[in-house]
């Protein structure tokens, strides 16, 4: 049956033919399509064609040059080149290539940005760094390019600091750079479930939730109702603390948040995982879906005492601060809310204090790892039955690992409520589970900082990527009629609405992961070489378990 | 297994009586939880038989719904060890082509004729189950066969991704809100009256479930039970490297499991398009769950577990929802389903019907 598919003689066919035609296609295709009128016959359209044309035939056109060279007359032209030194060899290319592109930018009337090539002048010199140091000077570099972020995007005229990019259009505001954070928090509580123990968990946003919760319970007034009044180094305003309620300093909050959300994690996983993967991933998935529905029908009605205050969720939740002792006694900020700055503001302490929680919880991720009690899961994760005949207690590490991811997803939930001073049970369906679980398998399972990267585009994409492709499509590319334009459907009206199928994109991206990189795109070398070379899993057609 | 055996008996008893004690006691618990179900549906029917009934009717006509969706994860897991997540999703776009064809190519709406409804039913099954098929078998093809030898978990993520897609090929097509499709004899409460016991009853809705879904699973186990392509399914379940060796297609058969699945996914489109009358992008995803819960209730891989688990969550769900005396409601349907889904995995994880399984032990 397969046989019959593959009668054109596509074997025998050289492969730069075979690229160049499919190229061809494609753009034809592209080029087609903007002729019939379904799109517009602007200049991003053809630069599109030409994009595609340029990355299909790059490599060929690199083999060619040399090629051609020796064609010319300069004899053996590649070899001659190779016995340079390294660090030419090294160091030319990229001057060769953005020497061209800027000529052609150039050529088109574009004219390059300032803070652009300063941004490329610093990628080359990191990358001209002899490997020993590079090993420190990148983190480094984008440490400090992403703490002194706020002071770039929050300029009045941000175009003399940032350029805008291509098709994206602006850099990440800095809302949007505060939930990056915490969901790559979240992607590395995960990492330490999926990535390093090899548990599948459907249900992370459980853990969310539940985070989010003890945030609302002992810093808001929501327990005003029950005669509760208690206050130790809160931020909330007067008014509300006149109210009553549990106030706690958002410290406290989250270090608790996060105790509470690990033993959740102890208790759901106890029983559970003894079960094989699947079905540990179904049960996982059947408590990602129990516990939202609680905190929806929470309420008196549904419960009898009213938990979760239901559908309307708890609001507000007191804003993080370090309140009025250690504002006077040491001169930090009060409450984040009362900072007005125009650099320094509450979005930029909030966005600062959670770059320094994601910090300590990649400090504890990698540290952990490399623990006894990582290195215990990863044997689990490699071969379960090997590592109990090693002497790792199976349940009590695989509970662990539960644990310490449940942990890191409470805090980041916990602090999620508090900078949106409130929870709202809407916020936690199962497509925050998958969105999460994608964030760690496209950055590349087990790899810490495949996993931030992976957290940061995607949420990133999730909140303004995706609106700004779509803006930048109607623009430029769809003959978009606004007026026409049924917000529910995808294509209408000529016009592009991509942001309803958000999370189909997600699902293309898992499966293209799975089936062309299913190490993601950082992948941590031990991963790589388990999906490469195959462990001793059970395979899915084989019987004997 | 052979390990134990070398095991002597002085050593391992003390384990077994412990593990005795375990089991017995998760017994007596199970049985005090059935007890109790059981009292409470006694109490139920003493107060409003009349409305017990009912809803017992429409627990039936639900849980036959259910076992066409539970049919195709027990064949799929039975055959590839996959939790096959866009099963359910599979079912939503049956059920996307069933109001395509009622809605457009026949146009209920305005021509309400009983002759055009059996014509447009008929039509769309077979459209329907034809494409569900053919939409499963590609699935396989181009996003679980790669995997078949990489680790267990890799087919599993890659399911969820292609249940997202096609929820969202669901909404590239139709949108974000909700299809609906004319209401006809075979709506739920619209049907007319067949028969009555008492003040129960029995109408042409309730009807047409049955009359659809008993000679679909009828076919369904003639094909699995007498012909040689069930045969060859039979075996490839059992040993896949065996049953290569005994001359079956593996890819092929299991390429047929799929378009079998796929099969009675579109049926049970068709059926729950002109049962419930409004159909969304979301509704196979937790149909898919429920339907899953009542494959793994009966006993996973096990074709008349998933059945007798259908029939039982279809009651359950409608037990819940109708009943009037302590009823939690439909707002706890699913914390209820999903309940029921841990604790039978948890306790129980071959199910009612099913082989011990190698993960209970």
């Amino acid at each position: 049956m397969a046989r019959s598919t593959s009668r054109l003689p596509w074997g025998r066919v050289h492969p730069i033919v075979r690229r160049a035609a499919l190229a061809l296609l494609i753009a034809g295709v592209l080029l087609g399509l903007a002729w019939s009128g379904k799109f517009q016959r602007s200049t991003e359209v053809y630069t599109l064609v030409a994009a595609v044309l340029v990355l299909f035939l790059a490599k060929y056109a690199y083999t060619g040059l040399w090629f051609g060279l020796e064609r010319v007359g300069v004899r053996n032209a590649r070899g001659r080149w190779q016995a340079r030194s390294p660090f030419l060899q090294r160091a030319v290319p990229p001057v060769v290539i953005s020497g061209v592109v800027i000529l052609v930018a150039w050529a088109a009337g574009l004219a390059p940005d300032l803070s652009l090539i300063v941004l490329l002048l610093i990628t080359y010199v990191l990358y001209l760094l002899p490997s020993r140091w590079r090993g420190f000077a990148v983190p480094a570099t984008v440490l400090a390019l992403v703490v002194a972020y706020p002071f770039f995007i929050q300029q009045t005229n941000y175009q003399r600091f940032l350029f805008n990019l291509p098709v994206f259009n602006t850099f990440p505001s800095m809302d949007t750079m505060v939930s990056m954070i915490i969901f790559a928090m979240m992607a590395i509580g995960l990492n330490m479930v999926v990535g390093y123990a090899g548990l599948l968990d459907l249900g992370y946003v459980a853990f969310y939730a539940i985070g989010a919760y003890t945030a609302a319970w002992l810093a808001s007034p929501h327990f005003a109702a029950y005669g509760i009044s208690f206050d130790f180094g809160s931020v909330a305003e007067p008014a509300i603390l006149r109210v009553g309620g549990i106030h706690l300093s958002i410290w406290l909050v989250l270090i608790t948040a996060g105790l509470l959300t690990a033993l959740v994690g102890v208790i759901i996983g106890l029983p559970t995982l003894r079960l094989r993967g699947d079905y540990l991933a179904i049960v996982t998935l059947g408590f990602g879906e129990i516990l939202p529905q609680v905190a929806r029908n929470g309420d008196k009605d549904g419960l009898g005492f009213n938990l979760t205050n239901g559908p309307p969720g708890i609001n507000p939740i007191d804003p993080p601060g370090f309140g009025n002792w250690l504002s006077s006694h040491a001169g930090l900020p009060a409450s984040y809310l009362s900072e007005q700055g125009v650099y320094v503001n509450f979005l930029t302490l909030m966005f600062w204090t959670a770059l320094g929680l994601l910090l300590i919880t990649v400090f504890c991720s990698v540290r952990l790892r490399d623990s006894r009690l990582g290195r215990a899961w990863i044997a689990i994760r490699e071969d379960e039955t090997a590592a109990a005949a090693m002497g790792i207690p199976l349940m009590r590490t695989k509970t662990w690992a539960y644990a310490s991811g449940a942990f890191f997803g409470g805090i980041a939930g916990a602090w999620f409520a508090s900078i949106k001073t409130g929870v709202f049970p809407d916020d936690f369906f199962f497509n925050i589970s998958v969105l999460i679980l994608c964030m760690v398998i496209l950055g590349g399972m087990g790899n810490v900082w495949g996993v931030v990267a992976g957290a940061a585009f995607l949420e990133y994409l999730n909140l303004e990527g995706i609106a700004n492709f779509n803006g930048w499509m109607n623009d430029h590319v769809f003959v978009c009629d606004p007026s026409k334009q049924d917000p529910s459907s995808v294509i209408s009206g000529g016009c592009l609405n991509a942001p309803l199928v958000t999370f189909g994109i997600y699902g293309v991206i898992i499966v293209l992961v799975m089936l062309l990189r299913p190490q993601g795109l950082f992948p941590e070398q031990r991963r790589k070489l388990e999906f490469e070379t195959g462990v001793h899993d059970t395979p899915i057609q084989d019987e004997t378990a | 297994m052979k390990e134990a055996d070398l095991v002597t008996e002085a050593h391992v008893r003390p384990v077994k009586a412990r593990r005795d004690l375990g089991a017995r006691a998760s017994q007596a618990i199970g049985l005090l939880l059935v007890l109790v179900v059981l009292a409470w549906l006694g109490v139920n029917l003493v107060k409003a038989p009349d409305n017990f009934g009912r809803v017992l009717l429409i627990g039936v006509s639900q849980g036959a719904l259910y076992a066409l969706v539970a049919l195709g994860y027990t064949l799929v897991y039975g055959i590839l060890e996959l939790i096959n997540f866009a099963h359910g999703d599979v079912f939503m776009l049956g059920g996307m082509i069933t109001a395509s064809f009622v809605a457009q190519v026949f146009a209920l709406g305005e021509n309400p004729a009983f002759g055009s409804l059996i014509a447009a039913l008929l039509v769309s099954l077979a459209a329907a189950t034809v494409g569900c098929a053919l939409l499963n078998a590609t699935i396989e093809r181009i996003a679980y066969k790669p995997l078949r030898s990489a680790p267990r978990l890799a087919p599993l993520i890659t399911a969820i991704g292609v249940s997202f897609i096609l929820q969202n090929v669901a909404i590239l097509w139709k949108g974000t809100r909700p299809v609906s499709v004319p209401i006809s004899d075979f709506s739920a409460g619209n049907g007319s009256k067949i028969f009555s016991v008492g003040q129960v009853v029995y109408t042409s809705d309730r009807l047409f479930v049955i009359l659809i879904t008993v000679p679909v699973l009828i076919g369904l186990v003639w094909l699995v039970k007498f012909t040689r392509q069930g045969k060859a399914m039979r075996a490839t379940a059992q040993d896949k490297d065996a049953a290569a060796m005994m001359g079956i297609d593996v890819d092929r058969t299991i390429s047929v499991t799929f378009l079998v699945a796929g099969a009675l996914a579109g049926a049970g489109g068709v059926i729950f398009a002109f049962y419930s009358t409004e159909i969304s992008f979301g509704t196979g995803f937790t149909l898919g769950l429920f339907a899953f819960t009542a494959a793994v209730l009966g006993g996973i891989g096990n074709l008349p577990g998933a059945v007798l688990g259908a029939l039982l969550i279809g009651l359950i769900q409608n037990f819940n929802e109708g009943l009037g005396w302590y009823a939690p409601g439909s707002k706890w349907t699913e914390s209820l389903v999903f309940a029921i889904l841990i604790l039978i995995l948890v306790f129980r994880p071959q199910g009612l019907l099913g082989e011990r399984t190698p993960e209970g032990a």
